[in-house]
C-alpha cells in the first residue's frame, strides 16, 4: 500500500552569491496515516529545511530541489506543483504549527479573523458558520473561556495559548498530515507537557499523521512512533523509538542519547561561608496612567526575595518565563535598579553608586543567554576579551595583556589563534564559551549566569556544564545559575531556589529539593522535566 | 577587510549606475576645486624679461612688467597684454575669466548668447557663465558637505544620548525639538539678513541651527533598541563607562542607517542653498551660485542659456548624489541578495 506521504530522495540546496550550501541531501522517508513519526536532530541539522520543503515554503529560487527529488502526498507530487494544486494542500490537508507562537500569529488581528481564514479559504465558511466553527476549535484545543477570547489580540494571550491558537489554526480543515516544528521549544516546561498532550488527544482523534520536528529526546521519546535522526542533512538512523532509545546503532545518536546532562556539583564540607546575601529585595515597576502619570500600582517582578550564595558554590535558580528570575540577577549586578540590602563580601552594594562600584564590578561578573546577541558584533574575540582588562587597568602591557587573553581562551576550551576572527564566524557554544572567557578573564568571585545552556544544542549544553563545573572547582568561583531546565540545574547547583511570580517558593539544598519537593509548583516543574508522568504511555502504536 | 565589508563593497559595484556617478561626481568636485587654473582672469603663468611670474599664486604690480603705476597688474588690460608679448609670453588656463570678471569687449548687450569666448554666454552683467558655474558648484558642494558632516555629528551625538539615557533625558530633549523645529527658518533667516551681511560661514551657521534634526530620531531608536542588547549589558557589568558603551558598542549599530542617509542629507543642503540664493537671502551679492543664476535666467527669460544652465547642472548634480545615495543604500543591505 502506498503510503500517505512518500518523501524520496529529497535533495535542497541554497545558492547564495557564488557559493551553494546543500542543507537537505537525498533524505527519503514514508509517512502512514495517523502514525507520529519524529524528526530528530540539532540545530543546522536540515530537519525543518525538510518540512517546509513538503509544503513547499522555501524561498525559491534561492532554495532548488535537485532533479530526483520527489515528494508524493496521497499520490500527487508537490515538488514542483503549480500554485493551484499547492495551495489546495496547504493548511487544508497539510498543516503546520510554527516553534515561536509570538510571530507567528498577525498582532494586528484578532484569534478569530485567524482562525477563521483558513476556515474561509478552505471551507468557503463565513459569517455565523464559521464564528461556530471558530469556537468549536479553540475549545477543542482548551483555550480556556473561547468564547470571550473570539476579539482577544495575540498579545493579549500567553505563549502557551497562542500556541493552542496556532493549533486550533492548523486543525481548522482536519488535515491528514500535522508538521509540528519544535511546537513547544519556546514555551514553558509545564505548559510543554499540556501542549504535547493535546497533541496527542488531537492526533487519537482525527486519526492524523504527525510528523514532529524536534531537538528535544524527552520529547521524542514520550510521543513519537518512530524516529528519523538527521545530521548535516542526511538521515543517519531510523527506527522504532524503543528500538533506538534502548540500542542506538549510529555513533551520532549515541552521542545524542549520552549528551544528557550528568553528574552532581562537589559538595563542600563544612560549607563555606556566604558571598552574596539579599535581604527583601524588590524590583517593582510602576504602572502609569492617565493625562499626570500617575503611578496606579506596581509590577512585582521581584517581590521580597531573601537569598544566600556561598563562596564556590552554586546556587540555582528556578522558575519558568516571567518568574522574575532574570530581573533578580540583574538587581544583584546592580544593572536595574532595586531595593532591600545585597551584601557582597560584607559591604553593601545597594548603598554604592556608579563610579564606586566601578571597582567592584571587576569580582562580579555576567554571562547572559543568548549567545547571538551578548557579543558585540563589530569587535574581535580578543577586543571583546580585553575590554574588561582595559576598563579595570589589568594584566600589565599589550603583550601581557594579549597573553593573558589567550590562556583564557585556552582555558575555555577555545583556540587561541583564532582570537582575532569575530562573532559570527563561531557557532553558539563557541560564541558562549567567549562570552565566558570574557567574564572570566577578570578573575571574578561570583558570577551570574543567566540560561548559558538554553539556547545551545544538547551535546554542546553538556559539554557546556561539564566546563563550568571544571572552572569553578578550579577557581572557586560562586555561580548564580538561572534556569528553567531542571535537568542542568541538577548537574550543577547546591542550592535551589524556585521562583514564581517573584516570590521564592521553594528554597534550600539541591539534593533535599530533588529528593522530596515541598510545594506544588516544585512538583509539576519537576515533573514536566523528568518525565515522570505525562501523556499516557502508549505502549505500542501499532 | 572583514567579510561584511567586502560583501559592502561587492553591493555598492553591483550598483553600476551608483559606481558611475561616484567617479563622475568626484571628477566634477575633483576639477572644480581647482577652479583657479580652470576659469581665471590671470594667465598661468608669464615669462617677461627672462623671469617666470605666476599670477595664480602671488600678485604683481604693472611695474614688474614695465608699467607706470605701483596697482596690481591687470592681465586683460590690451596694452599691458601687449607689452607682454613683446618681451615674453603668457598662458592662460581655458576659460580666462574669473567669476567676477566682467567682460567689457561684447559683442551684444549683456546677457549676450554663448559665443567662442564666453562658451555658455555671459550673464546680465556680463560675467562669463561657465566661470560662474564652475565656482558656482564648487560652492554649493563644499557648503552642503560642511553643513552634512557637521549636522551629522550634531545629530548622531544628540540622538545617541536621548536614545542611550532615554527617560527624562528624551522626553525633554524631544519636546525642546517639537518646539525647535516648529521655528520659522525663513523668517528668521530674512530678519538675520537685514541684521547682518550673510557669508558663507553666517549662512551654515543658521542652516545648522535647524538641519541637526533630520538624523537624530534615527540615530535615537537604533539606539533605544540597542541599549538594552545583552553585550551592552554585559559590557555594564565589565563596568566600562557609558562614553565607551556609547561610542564603541552601540554607534556602530547605528552607522549603517546614518551613512545611508547621508548623501540624501547631502542633496538637501544643496537645495538649500541653493533656494536661499535663488530668493535673494543667500551668499552675499555678486558671489558665485546656482541659485543666482537661476533666479537671472528667471529674470531674462530672452535668455533661456542662463535658466537652462543652471537648471541642467542642478539636475545632474542632484541625480548624481540620489544615484550614489542608492548605491551607498544597496551596499548597507542586508537583505540584498544580488
Amino acid at each position: 500500500m502506498m503510503a500517505l506521504l512518500a518523501v524520496e530522495t529529497l535533495t535542497v540546496s541554497f545558492a547564495s552569491g557564488d557559493t551553494r550550501v546543500d542543507a537537505v541531501r537525498g533524505v527519503s522517508f514514508d509517512l502512514e496515516k495517523g502514525e507520529t513519526l519524529a524528526l530528530v536532530g540539532e540545530s543546522g541539522s536540515g530537519k525543518s529545511v525538510t518540512a517546509l520543503s513538503i509544503l513547499q515554503l522555501l524561498p525559491y529560487p534561492t532554495a532548488s530541489h535537485s532533479t530526483t527529488s520527489s515528494i508524493r502526498f496521497d499520490g500527487r507530487e508537490l515538488v514542483r506543483a503549480g500554485n493551484a494544486i499547492l495551495r489546495d494542500i496547504r493548511g487544508n490537508r497539510i498543516a503546520i504549527v510554527f516553534q515561536e507562537p509570538m510571530t507567528s500569529l498577525n498582532p494586528l488581528h484578532t484569534i478569530e479573523k485567524q482562525v477563521a481564514e483558513t476556515l474561509h479559504l478552505h471551507k468557503g465558511l463565513s459569517g455565523s458558520a464559521a464564528r461556530a466553527r471558530v469556537i468549536e476549535l479553540l475549545q477543542l484545543v482548551g483555550l480556556a473561556e473561547a468564547e470571550s477570547r473570539l476579539n482577544a489580540y495575540p498579545h493579549q494571550l500567553s505563549g502557551g495559548q497562542r500556541q493552542r491558537v496556532m493549533i486550533a489554526m492548523a486543525l481548522a480543515n482536519e488535515p491528514d498530515i500535522l508538521i509540528a516544528d519544535e511546537p513547544t521549544t519556546a514555551l514553558d516546561v509545564t505548559i510543554q507537557a499540556q501542549i504535547l498532550k493535546l497533541l496527542k488527544d488531537l492526533q487519537a482523534r482525527f486519526g492524523m499523521a504527525l510528523l514532529l520536528i524536534t531537538h528535544d529526546l524527552t520529547i521524542v521519546r514520550k510521543m513519537a512512533d518512530r524516529v528519523l535522526v538527521m545530521t548535516e542533512g542526511e538521515i543517519v538512523e531510523r527506527g522504532a523509538t524503543a528500538d533506538i532509545f534502548a540500542a542506538p546503532q549510529h555513533p551520532y545518536t549515541k552521542k545524542l542519547l549520552a549528551a544528557e546532562p550528568k553528574g552532581t556539583p562537589q559538595a563542600h564540607e563544612p560549607r563555606p561561608k556566604a558571598l552574596v546575601e539579599t535581604r527583601d529585595i524588590r524590583v517593582w515597576f510602576p504602572i502609569k496612567t492617565g493625562l499626570f502619570r500617575r503611578t496606579a500600582g506596581y509590577v512585582k517582578a521581584v517581590d521580597g526575595v531573601d537569598l544566600t550564595l556561598r563562596e564556590g558554590e552554586t546556587l540555582g535558580v528556578v522558575g519558568e518565563s516571567g518568574s522574575g528570575k532574570t530581573t533578580l540577577g540583574l538587581a544583584l549586578l546592580r544593572l536595574i535598579d532595586s531595593r532591600g540590602e545585597i551584601v557582597f563580601d560584607g559591604r553593601r552594594l545597594d548603598a554604592l553608586s556608579g563610579q564606586t562600584l566601578r571597582p567592584l564590578r571587576r569580582e562580579m561578573q555576567v554571562v547572559f543567554q543568548d549567545p547571538y546577541s551578548s557579543l558585540s558584533p563589530r569587535l574581535s574575540i580578543a577586543q571583546i576579551v580585553e575590554e574588561g582588562l582595559k576598563v579595570h587597568q589589568l594584566g600589565g602591557n599589550a603583550k601581557e595583556r594579549r597573553r593573558a587573553i589567550e590562556r583564557m581562551l585556552q582555558e575555555v576550551g577555545l583556540d587561541p589563534a583564532a582570537a582575532d576572527r569575530y562573532p559570527h564566524e563561531f557557532s553558539g557554544g563557541q560564541r558562549q564559551r567567549v562570552a565566558l572567557a570574557r567574564a572570566l578573564v577578570l578573575r571574578p568571585r561570583f558570577l551570574l549566569l543567566d540560561e548559558p545552556t538554553s539556547a545551545l544544542d544538547m551535546s554542546v549544553q553538556a559539554q557546556m556544564v561539564e566546563l563550568l563545573r571544571e572552572l569553578q572547582a578550579r577557581h572557586g568561583i560562586a555561580y548564580l545559575f538561572i534556569s528553567h531546565d531542571l535537568r542542568v540545574v541538577r548537574a550543577l547547583a547546591h542550592d535551589i531556589m524556585v521562583m514564581k511570580d517573584g516570590k521564592v517558593v521553594e528554597s534550600g539544598p539541591a539534593a533535599s529539593i530533588f529528593a522530596a519537593p515541598q510545594s506544588a509548583y516544585t512538583r509539576a516543574l519537576m515533573a514536566a522535566a523528568f518525565e515522570i508522568e505525562t501523556a499516557a504511555p502508549e505502549a505500542t502504536a501499532q | 577587510m572583514t567579510p561584511l565589508a567586502r560583501r559592502r563593497l561587492r553591493n555598492f559595484r553591483a550598483n553600476r549606475r551608483g559606481v558611475w556617478s561616484l567617479w563622475l561626481f568626484l571628477a566634477l568636485f575633483g576639477l572644480s576645486l581647482c577652479a583657479e587654473l580652470i576659469a581665471n582672469d590671470r594667465p598661468l603663468l608669464v615669462r617677461f624679461d627672462g623671469h617666470f611670474y605666476f599670477p595664480v599664486v602671488a600678485d604683481y604690480e604693472e611695474t614688474n612688467f614695465g608699467g607706470d603705476l605701483p596697482i596690481d597688474a591687470d592681465y586683460r588690460d590690451p596694452s599691458l597684454a601687449q607689452r607682454i608679448d613683446a618681451r615674453g609670453f603668457m598662458i592662460w588656463p581655458p576659460i580666462p575669466f574669473a567669476d567676477d570678471t566682467i567682460n567689457y569687449n561684447l559683442p551684444s548687450p549683456a546677457p549676450s548668447p554663448p559665443d567662442r569666448v564666453n562658451w555658455l554666454g555671459t550673464d546680465d552683467q556680463g560675467r562669463d557663465v561657465l566661470a560662474r558655474l564652475i565656482y558656482g558648484f564648487r560652492i554649493s558642494v563644499l557648503f552642503g558637505l560642511t553643513l552634512t558632516i557637521v549636522s551629522s555629528i550634531i545629530g548622531v551625538a544628540a540622538g545617541a544620548i536621548q536614545g542611550y539615557y532615554g527617560g527624562l533625558v528624551d522626553i525633554s530633549f524631544q519636546r525642546f525639538m517639537e518646539i525647535w523645529s516648529g521655528l520659522p527658518v525663513l523668517y528668521l533667516l530674512i530678519i538675520l539678513s537685514s541684521i547682518i551681511a550673510p557669508n558663507f560661514w553666517w549662512l551654515l551657521a543658521i542652516m545648522l541651527l535647524f538641519s541637526w534634526m533630520s538624523l537624530v530620531d534615527l540615530v535615537r531608536a537604533e539606539f533605544l533598541r540597542a541599549r538594552n542588547f545583552d553585550y551592552v549589558r554585559a559590557a555594564r557589568a565589565l563596568g566600562v563607562g557609558d562614553a565607551t558603551i556609547i561610542w564603541r558598542h552601540v554607534l556602530p549599530n547605528a552607522t549603517v542607517a546614518t551613512l545611508t542617509f547621508m548623501p540624501f542629507i547631502l542633496n538637501g543642503s544643496i537645495t538649500t542653498l541653493t533656494s536661499l540664493d535663488f530668493l535673494g537671502f543667500g551668499l552675499p551679492p555678486g558671489s558665485p551660485s546656482l541659485g543666482e543664476l537661476l533666479a537671472q535666467g528667471k529674470a531674462n527669460l530672452q535668455a533661456p542659456w542662463l535658466g537652462l544652465t543652471a537648471f541642467a547642472v542642478l539636475a545632474v548634480m542632484l541625480s548624481l548624489l540620489i544615484f550614489i545615495g542608492e548605491a551607498v543604500r544597496d551596499a548597507f543591505d542586508p537583505r540584498k541578495v544580488r
